[in-house]
């Protein structure tokens, strides 16, 4: 076998290994996938009455905010399975297995690339779970095929962006309670884009703040897509910071792991 | 096969943060045999193994493992060794057939081989039984089995083991060095870290003895537990006409006359405590109590360093109850 080959089957060989762990600690991901679904639940129901009156008036502005909202609430479940990464990467790294790892003949990368795939595989699901809930609660897209298309490809292509740059940060972290803590960043993020509410009405240094980062290119160009308005230029953005993060992240953790002191 | 030594290593140093951990070890261990790292907690013996086995860099030396430079070609090494570390490498959320799986798909045995060798590998280990139980749920030893039996799916010309029965009750303990003899006879090189004296005794045909960094005595066992003077028959006596007789029968040997008691080198051997009861039986001199101490790492220690081992040497019988 090639090179290749053989970073492709133990990539796959670690995705198996990864998947097979997450269905063995369900618990993780039950947290990761429910925090979204209290968002929605939370922001639609308690908030939604009122924030919703922004976009229509009358009984008709809590589900004109749910569609405003879904977005927001997809980004958060891409950052809460982010922070699942930076968290099975960290409970990796501080555990002896790793070290076996290391000491064989294996693609370097594949321990890496495992836990990337599983991560983005978990998000997926994650966001088929919030997006029923949603459909359930009366969320009525009016996208097309194609445009769903996109919105899948979009989210999953931004998902293995963040997820790159947690498996970074779990890297970083010496203890598994650092690595679930510093990716919170992520989940907060989203708030401080056109996710929730409109930028417009944010106060000065928010606002721009708000308007560049990528979060709200990425939120921009679902909604624009759910919508069937079209993503715009917002699809370009959305996918340069996806492809710029993802890079970044990337060289980041192999830096780390390949850096890294024996335990 | 390469036919020269398994491992050679020349002038290995080695700091962490401005501390040395290894101060210019040179050792050279020869291909099927096996041999023992001694030395106490914090000597450096699993920077060692860390050096040799690819997972961290030397500081300065050469190092040659299996016929692979360590800097030059790590990949290489890493297909020839297998290593059990110190703290266990196994997977607590899979089961131990999982865990072995594992190992055989990253090896790429292929399906057949693979299943083939992991049942093998399973019931030679004494883990069929637990095979489809999550390796949280084993016990201490079961968990060290495992770890060897991972270790030896991609069947290894070297195997590095790193402390493999600290911890372990003494059957656990006995088994392990049951399956380190069988690999061996196998034709396997086995380099092993340990603080137990008796150990290294048991199990290597060569010892090296690593203090602070550096090794500051290499031999056969025999060799040397012969530089070792801390064998010796602790003889009590009950009345002090006695304990002055006895004295001046054995000549110039260690002993406190307030307590009564004599130190008599003493190899530990029958013949040689048969001689000494005789000699006392003779001169008709009463013996009230007699003990035998065999030497240990802190003799070891003493014999070649002047002092003893930085750390109270533990008695493996003592930590049954630890896992």
């Amino acid at each position: 076998m090639s090179t290749l080959a053989y970073t492709l089957t133990d990539s796959a060989t670690m995705l198996r290994r990864d998947l097979r762990r997450l269905r063995r600690y369900p618990s993780m991901t039950l947290l990761l996938v429910g925090m979204p679904i209290v968002f929605l639940l939370l922001f639609v129901y308690v908030f939604g009455g009122q924030l919703g009156a922004g976009f229509t008036s009358g009984p008709g502005s809590r589900s004109a905010y749910l569609d405003y909202v879904m977005p927001g609430i997809l980004l958060i479940t891409v950052a809460a399975a982010a922070q699942g990464t930076a968290i099975t990467v960290a409970m990796d790294m501080t555990a002896g297995i790793i070290d076996r790892f290391r000491t064989m003949a294996i693609a370097r990368s594949s321990v890496l690339t495992g836990h990337v795939i599983a991560s983005v595989i978990q998000a997926l699901f994650g966001l088929a779970v919030v997006l029923a809930v949603a459909l359930a609660l009366g969320f009525r897209p009016s996208a097309g095929p194609v445009a769903w298309l996109a919105v899948i490809g979009l989210l999953t292509l931004f998902t293995f962006a963040l997820v790159w740059l947690s498996a970074a940060l779990g890297l970083a972290a010496k203890t598994v309670e650092t690595a679930s803590n510093t990716p919170m960043v992520l989940t907060l993020l989203p708030f401080l884009s056109s996710g929730f509410v409109l930028i417009a009405t944010m106060p000065a240094g928010l606002r721009q703040f708000a308007e560049y980062q990528p979060f709200t290119s990425v939120t921009e160009a679902v909604r624009g897509l759910l919508s069937g308005t079209g993503a715009g230029s917002n699809a370009m953005a959305a996918v340069a910071w996806s492809a710029g993060i993802a890079l970044a992240g990337y060289l980041w953790a192999q830096h780390l792991y390949n850096r890294r002191r024996a335990r | 096969m390469s036919s020269g030594p398994a491992i050679t290593v020349a002038g290995l140093s080695k700091s962490f943060d401005g501390k040395v951990v290894l101060d210019g070890i040179d050792l050279t261990v020869a291909e099927g045999t096996i041999f023992a790292l001694l030395g106490p907690n914090g000597a450096g013996k699993t920077t060692m193994v860390q050096i040799l086995s690819t997972l961290i860099p030397a500081g300065s030396g050469q190092v040659r493992v299996a016929g692979h430079d360590v800097v030059a070609d790590p990949d290489g090494v890493r297909a020839a060794i297998g290593v059990t570390g110190q703290f266990s490498a196994v997977d607590d959320l899979l089961t131990g057939e999982e865990n072995l799986r594992l190992m055989a798909d990253l090896h790429h045995l292929g399906r057949g081989r693979g299943r083939a060798r992991v049942a093998e590998l399973l019931e030679r280990f004494d883990l069929a039984d637990a095979a489809r139980k999550q390796v949280s749920a084993y016990s201490g030893g079961m968990r060290r089995r495992l770890d060897l039996a991972m270790t030896l799916v991609g069947t290894p010309r070297l195997i590095f083991l790193d402390e493999p029965t600290t911890g372990l009750d003494p059957r656990s303990r006995r088994a392990m060095w049951r399956s380190i003899r069988e690999l061996a006879a196998s034709g396997v090189t086995i380099f092993l870290t340990t603080q137990y004296l008796d150990e290294a005794d048991e199990l290597a045909s060569r010892v090296a003895v690593l203090d602070r960094g550096r090794i500051v005595a290499e031999g056969s066992p025999g060799e040397l537990k012969r530089r070792i003077p801390g064998g010796h028959v602790l003889l009590q006596f009950a009345a002090p006409e006695a304990w002055k007789s006895a004295a001046g029968l054995l000549g110039p040997v260690s002993g406190d006359e307030e307590n009564l008691t004599l130190q008599v080198p003493s190899d530990g051997t029958v013949a040689s405590l048969r001689r000494l009861l005789g000699r006392l039986d003779d001169a008709r001199i009463e013996v009230e109590q007699l003990s035998i101490h065999t030497p240990d790492l802190d003799d070891v220690f003493f014999a070649v360093t002047g002092r003893l081992s930085t750390e109270p040497v533990r008695v493996p019988e003592k930590e049954a109850t630890l896992r």
